[in-house]
């Protein structure tokens, strides 16, 4: 069975890159790396933004970043049904980018946090979550200073009747409204997560729940490549 | 035209910023309430005509500058009234 392409887009200052790709390669897919001034991507079945400090964060987390080159591809490919995962500062981009409702700001506690949480799983009709149980509760770390997703009553509303808010924590540790860890947009294919996962898929690690997210974003990958075969 | 570009948290947003700075000046002995932190942005505009200047601004605003979910902007010009 051959491995299904996906593309970790690398931003300047993106420092979780490599362990995306690493953790990708792991589970089975082939991992590449694509520079942020890249206006095409490569043939990839899957995109992944990874977690770090685009830009600084300067003006606002992934303000910058949204308007690389690259973005231009990641929305076409999200247009298309693609599987976009954004991790940490990936899903500030795609909040930014519009791709993603609402909006990260500094946690409530303005401190930088960085431990590992719990996460109960709230949906499991997306292909990130597919693997998991409705329920269940995985073990994964975090690592942010502005991670407190803000939606208003309306769009939150609106995200929970739609069954988008996918991930919250058990133990809010930043503020966020509702205790969102994750969400995914109305289409389902494009999710924002502030958890790592990437940092969680090997016991050395201390667990592997996070093997489990990203299996579901290889397998999509897996079915999306299979199909542009047969097309 | 030299323009002026204040943005700041929306009311009811959580601004953990101006909390942080409100409890450092109650301690300096102010005794202030509802401190909230933005941010300006000063810039230079190549039209004259401030009408112009200010929707080119806008845009700005809303492509970039500010985050309408969570943040307002007021825009100022100089010399404008």
């Amino acid at each position: 069975m051959s491995k299904p392409r996906i593309a970790v887009v690398a931003f300047p200052g993106s420092n979780d890159d490599r362990d995306a790709l690493v953790a990708l390669q792991a589970l089975g897919a082939e991992a590449v790396a694509v520079w942020h001034a890249a206006e095409h991507l490569p043939d990839v079945a899957g995109i992944v933004l990874p977690g770090g400090f685009s830009y600084g964060d300067y003006l606002r987390c992934g303000a910058i970043a949204r308007f690389s080159p690259a973005m231009r591809a990641v929305s076409e490919f999200a247009a298309d049904g693609g599987p976009v995962l954004g991790i940490c500062n990936g899903f500030q981009i795609l909040c930014e980018a519009g791709l993603l409702p609402g909006a990260l700001r500094p946690n409530a506690s303005l401190s930088f946090v960085c431990r590992d949480v719990d996460l109960r799983i709230e949906r499991t009709d997306t292909p990130f979550t597919s693997l998991c149980e409705p329920g269940q509760t995985l073990t994964i770390p975090i690592k942010h200073g502005e991670g407190c997703w803000y939606a208003d009553d309306g769009l939150l509303g609106e995200l929970e009747a739609n069954g988008q808010i996918v991930l919250r924590y058990e133990d809010n540790p930043n503020g966020s409204i509702a205790d969102v860890a994750g969400v995914v947009n109305a289409e389902r294919n494009v999710m924002g997560l502030m958890p790592h996962p990437e940092h969680a898929v090997d016991p050395l690690l201390g667990s592997t729940d996070g093997a489990l997210i990203l299996r579901g974003l290889v397998e999509a990958a897996r079915d999306r490549s299979v199909v542009g075969i047969g097309v | 035209m030299r323009a002026t570009v204040l943005v700041r948290p929306k009311p009811g947003i959580l601004d953990p910023q101006g909390q942080a700075v409100e409890g450092s000046l109650r301690q300096l002995g102010f005794p202030v309430g509802d401190a909230r932190v933005g941010r300006v942005v000063d810039l230079e505009v190549e039209s004259a005509d401030p009408a112009a200047a200010r929707a080119e601004v806008e845009r700005m605003c809303e492509q970039l500058l500010a985050n309408p979910l969570i943040e307002s902007y007021e825009i100022e010009l100089e010399g404008a009234s």
